[in-house]
């Protein structure tokens, strides 16, 4: 074995390390700074500690829009993962439908965050867009500006209308890789729809599935364009998720030093369930 | 250009520091030990080096988050915490 070793190809990922300080770590390194820090602007900052962190981890504003994040992301993973594959199991194998079906299942996706916003908006408005309107006229109280189960409704639904094609797409590619000798095994062995879906397709889609999974659950905790678009954070703060309240904190208050505590406390969060999911979703295939 | 936008001060730097110091010391013990040193720890969880680092770290962030959270500053107790937490998870995990 005379393998040849050679470690300049290591030079090659120094695009990508220069990207990714530029847009990740330099950032995250400026935002752990401004967490200790109180600034009134003109570069000048005055040191305060670990203050910021206890104020946010005390304070009931941030307990709410956490649980209310967790909340909403968790609805967006319930609903949207088994309707994606449900969907996906239902689309076309073979022929022109094919095509079809997955640019429909595109077009979503390929719709701008603000632009599903202020679709959404319009269309959900009680007086004058056609869901709302309709709604009222079959004498269902729906009012997405007044009411905040109408609102968490509505933003949810959004949500799914939004990014369930990705999980279709996702699973349909799974579902696609395998071979036609797993359903033929299946047939022969005479396996209900339930046992081949349990123990071939299930099984094979279990990389796109994590993949869909941890997209899904990144996205939507962090979403911020589509509900500020709609309810604006409201009625009240029933809808002020996360991000939505950073930048409230960030921007509209000019509250740094609190905003950049709470951005790293939010990293954190991201980070460790982004890891028991994978780490859970990944262990079978190890065993 | 100044770096006075970043507002970098010394107790922040050195975390920065620590982090990176501990990444090296993971290069030149992978450079005198290869492998990675893979086991299945006593959570089940099959771990490497570097995934017991990053528990570590990560295990570090929410040590401190809540101390500050519950008892607040200062925080010798978490860091006396994070050590036994280190000390835990490069043994057994």
């Amino acid at each position: 074995m005379n393998k040849t070793i050679n470690q300049k190809a290591w030079w090659l990922i120094l695009p990508v390390l220069v990207l990714v300080a530029f847009n990740a770590f330099i950032p995250l390194m400026t935002v752990v700074n401004y967490s200790f820090q109180e600034t009134f602007g003109n570069n000048q900052f005055f040191w305060e500690g670990t203050t910021w962190f206890e104020q946010v981890l005390n304070s009931d504003r941030f307990h709410a829009a956490f649980l209310r994040q967790m909340l909403f992301t968790a609805m967006i993973i319930v609903i949207e993962v088994p309707l994606g594959i449900a969907v996906a199991l239902t689309m076309p194998k073979k022929g022109p439908w094919v095509s079809v079906c997955l640019v429909l299942m595109a077009l979503p996706l390929l719709i701008p965050w603000n632009v599903v916003g202020a679709m959404w908006n319009i269309f959900a408005l009680p007086d004058i867009g056609l869901l709302g309107y309709t709604l009222n006229s079959m004498g269902i109280d729906y009012n997405f500006t007044q009411q905040p189960v109408s609102a968490w409704i509505t933003t949810v639904v959004m949500d799914v209308w939004h990014w369930t094609s990705l999980v279709v797409l996702l699973c349909y590619a799974g579902l696609s890789s395998i071979p036609d000798a797993y359903y033929q095994a299946a047939s022969i062995d005479g396996a209900s729809k339930w046992a081949v879906f349990r123990y071939i397709q299930l099984p094979k889609m279990n990389r796109v599935l994590t993949i869909a999974v941890l997209l899904r659950f990144m996205d939507s905790f962090m979403i911020y364009t589509e509900p500020f678009v709609l309810t604006g954070g409201g009625p009240g703060n029933t809808t002020t998720f996360l991000s939505i309240d950073l930048v409230k904190m960030a921007l509209g208050q000019f509250d740094l030093g609190p905003a950049a505590a709470m951005s790293l406390i939010y990293f954190l969060v991201v980070l460790l369930i982004c890891w028991t999911f994978y780490t859970i979703m990944t262990r079978d295939e190890v065993n | 250009m100044g770096l006075s936008w970043m507002a970098w001060t010394w107790p922040t730097a050195a975390f920065f520091i620590t982090v990176v110091l501990s990444i090296t010391a993971m290069g030149i013990w992978e450079k005198y030990r290869p492998g990675g040193d893979p086991r299945r720890g006593i959570l089940g969880l099959d771990t490497t080096r570097g995934d017991r680092l990053f528990i570590s770290w990560l295990g570090t962030g929410f040590i401190g988050l809540g101390w500050l959270g519950f008892f607040g500053s200062p925080l010798w107790g978490a860091l006396i915490l994070a050590i036994i937490f280190w000390f835990f998870v490069f043994k057994w995990v």
